[in-house]
């Protein structure tokens, strides 16, 4: 007699915790004709708790030195590649063919290690100091915007979720990420790898659903500083920008696809979700040419 | 003994005080309160000799100026008081009798203050002998490098005493101080220790007065007035040689400290050109014409 | 309070009021679209007044749909046919000739400028109109340069770039506005503030006289009205705004889903911190040119002050002494600190929130000054006794108010600074360089002044976080929001 197999129960990924969704609802994506499994639809108030974890984690986050930040997902790499087999397997049964599989997991970690490499270099790329008329010190330097809600893309289960969180949390964000809908396995099990990879709980905050329902309310919420759109449905488009301007949130909107290309390996994805901040500071003039003593 | 730790004076920042000085030298004195601001002007200098080279006959011939700083105009003003060394100032009170204008000397081993304590006393007591009404000292820079502010306070307290009923002017000589916040410390210790009127410098070193070390001043003194209710008088010296930048600390002073320290009671130019250069924007504002230096005695 | 310092005296500044003979206004200003003047299609005009005395000065044309259309259209053409053909070299000589025109014409600026807006002389003759050119002076090198700026990228100009300046510093956000615009490549469609047109309208005769092709800026005049059928217009690419955060969201709810850029430039309410090691005397000075410069119409005004409770007393003091100091009156007088209210809308707007101020419970005081009888006017303004709560504390009053609370330690101070949806600005003022970066670091805001306050260099960034708005202008960070990359 065969083994009988043991069927995995996908979660949502908050607060470092994997909870299921509070309303206790679920969907059935299907691919090839199979049902993936009973995914839980999140509702609004998984959102709001998800927001409140990535606002507590947020402080802490940004102030981990850059070196630090860096290992961290230098790490989070090294725990992808350990279990790259599973995601294999998961983007097969999404629908991908074995080659396309492999090569998206490929992408994935080397993109991961490509942004564990910007951790503590962005900031002297997008760092200024101003040379201002008056005798004050005056630089500008790259500050994270805050807590950042991704609707990652539909059609790139991996490697375009990846894409999107790499850079954000790399320039010291914190994240609440609605996965692709229709290929969300690989979404909880990089939640899998995320809370054994050192990222401090809440940093990264993972939600499964639809993504009709829950658009509003990633535009509305007062405490989410930015908002990354992945896709190009201008109705949505639309949606996401009138909710944002509530709270003045800044709106990204990433529909290019293309995942696999180097277009997702720059550093001003990371700037994209900086703010700037300039500073002053007199210059004594004693003892120096011109002093005014 | 000091009762304070001056290391705790209160901290200044340069940027921010020239930032201020900025604002005070773009106002724009016209008119009528240009003349009230010159006359003024005239009567708040020590009009002041301290030359190695003075003599019985020089210091005669600067009183005379003082009393009488232009003979075509009459009703001018007194300058406030005449500055000379101790050994003048016999010669000085006999020539400014009967006048309003004082008698200030230097004392306590000026301009370098090195000397020991004895002869400072006994300098300041022949000044004060003599009948100067006011005695100009210098503090001990050395020792308030060397952060012995118990020393300093106690010098500038012995010396009020020995000025019995003469003003004291206590010379901080900021040029040497090196820092505002070191020029704010010795200021709250000079007028801690008694005197009458903090000064910026002897002339002898440069930097000697400017706007943003007065400014500096002017603020020690006006936290020691809220502090204590006394007030304590100003004297900048050294480098005011003409009429707008005069006009400009006259400004200073009223917008730091207010109307009350307008008077040569509390405020003080130390300047030997001045007076001429005051003398030549009255008569330009009486005439209308641009005047030329050869029409001013030189003293 | 005992040993008041007492600012009476019998030696008083005489009036020493800016000659403005030389000053040279038309009595009708027409819109500048396409290189010329054209009269408004609907024939409209309304008054300019001046708000120190309320005179009219001037008429200006008020732009509708047609001659927005025009104007529009006229920037188009001039982006299509000949401004994103020129070389950046090329582009960077007219923005340096538009600045040494300003410099050359830098009194008659000044002059218009405070006749208009009520703002005084000494301002905007040191502050307002040669930063206004050094802004022009500063981007006009990187037109050339605009590659350098952001490495790897391929910097493209955007288009017709729709731009709404305010009435509170009305020639220096001009610059702030069109500058980077056309060092970036694009050409310019700008509506100047309905109470302060003047300077725009001045500056349109310069870019005559500077020989910039025609259409490449265009200036119209009008309400928020003219404004909104910019920012709605389709062949517009980018808009920019600098206005109150309410005007703000109204604009970014018109551009939703559209293809637009935006910068957006908001309110504050900015904390000013004054810590018990400061230099008092400076910081006292901070808090004056913080919260009165220019009567307090600054979105980065120091609006809430932050006093360590240890040296309250002695700062309250020194603060109300130096208040008294201030003159107040005609902003045409050189020796004058503080002018005139904008208008009489802002001055009602001000005085409301007084009300508001002593109905929650605050302690109101005012310096002595006596006010000029005509005109709009608002004494120098305190109010002590504030809770976070209070609304005087929380919202923009955009007047020389300013709501005085104390607190204890560092912790308090950060959560209640960073405890308003702006984040434009901040102050802190400390002797202590460990405590100056902790702060700085922490206070979320896009300018924090350490040991100064309302300084501005066209080098120098300046924008807000949250709910004061995105983009940056000024300096290397002041292109990017003017520019696209493939």
């Amino acid at each position: 007699m065969s083994r009988i197999e043991v069927l995995k129960t996908y979660k949502i990924y908050i607060g470092g915790k994997f909870p299921r969704t509070e309303s206790g609802r679920y969907y059935q994506p299907k691919a090839n004709g199979k049902v993936l499994g009973n995914i839980c639809l999140s509702s609004r108030k998984d959102f709001r708790n998800a927001t409140v974890a990535a606002r507590s984690a947020q402080v802490g986050w940004a102030a981990k030195s850059a070196y630090n930040r860096s290992q961290i997902l230098y790490r989070i790499a090294e725990i992808l590649e350990g279990r790259r087999t599973q995601f294999v397997e998961e983007l097969i049964q999404q629908g991908s063919k074995k080659a396309q599989a492999e090569k998206e997991v490929n992408l994935s970690i080397d993109r991961l290690i490509y942004f564990a490499g910007w951790c503590d270099k962005y900031m002297q790329i997008f760092s200024a100091v101003n040379p201002v008329a008056s005798s004050h010190f005056n630089f500008s330097v790259p500050e994270p915007t805050g807590v950042v809600a991704i609707l990652a893309p539909e059609e790139s289960g991996l490697l375009g979720l990846v894409s999107q969180i790499a850079p954000t949390i790399a320039g010291g964000n914190t994240c609440v990420v609605l996965a692709s809908e229709n290929k969300p396995l690989c979404s909880i099990t990089f939640a899998e790898v995320l809370s054994t990879s050192d990222v401090p709980g809440g940093v990264i905050n993972i939600l499964t659903g639809n993504r009709k329902e829950l658009t509003p309310h990633f535009g509305r919420h007062m405490d989410v500083n930015a908002l990354i759109y992945c896709g190009n449905n201008p109705a949505e488009i639309k949606t996401i920008h009138e909710a944002a301007v509530d709270n003045l949130k800044r709106v990204i909107i990433r529909d290019g696809g293309g995942y696999v290309s180097d277009n997702y390996e720059s550093p001003y994805l990371i700037s994209s979700l900086q703010e700037t901040k300039t500073t002053w500071h007199p210059v004594e003039k004693i003892g120096a040419a011109g002093s005014g003593y | 003994m000091a009762e304070k730790d001056y290391r705790l004076s209160p901290r200044v920042d340069q940027v921010g005080i020239q930032d201020r000085v900025d604002r005070i030298t773009k106002r724009s004195v016209k008119s009528e309160a240009k003349r009230k601001g010159l006359l003024m002007t005239l009567n708040m200098i020590d009009l002041t000799t301290l030359e190695g080279a003075d003599t019985d006959f020089k210091v005669k011939q600067m009183c005379y100026k003082a009393q009488h700083l232009h003979d075509s105009f009459p009703d001018l003003p007194t300058t406030a008081a005449v500055c000379v060394y101790p050994n003048f100032v016999k010669t000085a009170i006999n020539e400014v009798k009967g006048s309003k204008v004082k008698v200030a000397s230097v004392a306590t081993a000026f301009p370098s203050g090195h000397s020991s304590s004895e002869i400072k006393l006994l300098d300041t007591k022949i000044a004060v002998d003599n009948g100067a009404h006011e005695v100009d000292m210098v503090i001990s820079r050395g020792k308030f490098h060397s952060g012995e502010y118990n020393f300093v306070f106690d010098e500038i307290a012995a010396i009020k005493e020995a000025c019995g009923n003469a003003r004291l002017k206590v010379i901080l000589e900021t040029g040497e101080l090196g820092t505002f916040d070191k020029v704010r410390r010795a200021s709250d210790i000079a007028m801690d220790a008694g005197a009458d009127f903090i000064k910026t410098s002897t002339g002898k070193i440069s930097p000697a007065a400017t706007l943003p070390v007065t400014l500096v001043m002017l603020e020690a003194i006006k936290d020691y007035y809220y502090e204590t209710g006394k007030m304590i008088g100003m004297k900048p010296a050294g480098g005011i040689s003409n009429s707008k930048l005069a006009l400009q600390y006259l400004l200073m002073v009223k917008e730091t400290l207010g109307g009350k320290w307008l008077s040569n009671e509390w405020f003080r130019f130390g300047a030997s050109s001045l007076a001429n250069d005051v003398l030549m924007q009255i008569m330009k504002q009486e005439s209308g014409n641009y005047q030329s230096k050869d029409y001013f005695s030189k003293d | 309070m005992k040993n008041k310092i007492d600012y009476n005296s019998d030696w008083n500044l005489d009036p020493a009021p800016e000659s403005i003979g030389h000053i040279k206004l038309k009595s009708k200003y027409d819109l500048f679209i396409g290189g010329k003047w054209v009269k408004p299609k609907a024939g409209k005009y309304f008054a300019t007044i001046n708000p120190a005395t309320e005179q009219q000065i001037a008429d200006i044309a008020e732009a509708e749909q047609e001659d927005v259309d025009a104007a529009v259209k006229a920037a188009k053409k001039a982006y299509d046919t000949v401004w994103s053909k020129l070389s950046g070299k090329e582009r960077g000589k007219y923005i340096y000739r538009i600045a040494r025109l300003i410099q050359e014409k830098a009194r008659e600026f000044s002059v218009i400028e405070s006749l208009d807006s009520g703002k005084v002389i000494r301002e905007s003759r040191d502050i307002d109109i040669p930063l206004a050119a050094a802004h022009f002076f500063y981007y006009a090198g990187w037109a050339d340069k605009l590659e350098y700026a952001f490495p790897n990228r391929q910097p493209k100009s955007l288009g017709v770039a729709a731009q709404i300046t305010p009435w509170n510093f009305p020639m220096l956000m001009i610059a702030w506005k069109i500058a980077p615009a056309l060092a970036a490549g694009n050409t310019v469609v700008l509506k100047p503030a309905e109470t302060t047109s003047l300077t725009a309208l001045k500056l349109a005769e310069v870019i005559q006289e500077a020989g910039l092709p025609d259409g490449v800026v265009n200036i119209v005049t009008g309400y928020g009205k003219t404004g909104a059928m910019m920012v709605d217009h389709k062949d517009v690419a980018k808009v920019a705004f600098t206005g109150s955060t309410g005007v703000g969201k109204i604009i970014m709810k018109a551009i939703a889903g559209t293809n637009k850029k935006s910068t957006m430039e908001l309110g504050g309410k900015a904390a000013n911190i004054i810590f018990e090691d400061a230099p008092l005397d400076q910081a006292v000075e901070g808090i004056i040119n913080g919260i009165y410069f220019n009567q307090g119409h600054v979105c980065c005004a120091g609006s809430r002050l932050f006093v360590q409770e240890s040296v309250y007393e002695v700062v309250l003091r020194k603060l109300k002494d130096r208040m008294e100091s201030l003159y107040v009156g005609n902003p045409m007088d050189k020796n004058t600190d503080i002018g005139a209210i904008n208008s009489k809308k802002q001055l009602d707007v001000i005085n409301e929130y007084i009300k508001i101020g002593k109905t929650e419970g605050a302690e109101i005081y005012q310096t002595k000054c006596t006010l000029p009888k005509k005109g709009y006017w608002c004494k120098p303004t305190l109010f002590t006794n504030v809770a976070q709560s209070n609304r005087i504390a929380q919202e923009e009053i955009f007047g020389p108010v300013l709501a005085i609370q104390t607190f204890r330690t560092i912790d308090e101070v950060i959560t209640k600074a960073n405890n308003t949806p702006y984040g434009l600005s901040a102050g802190v003022w400390t002797d202590k360089g460990s405590k100056i970066f902790n702060l700085t670091s922490q206070l979320k805001a896009g300018v924090v002044w350490a040991n100064t306050y309302n300084k501005f260099d066209p080098t120098s960034p300046f924008g807000g976080y949250k709910e004061s708005g995105h983009g940056r202008e000024g300096g290397l960070h002041g292109l990017e929001p003017y520019l696209k990359f493939d």
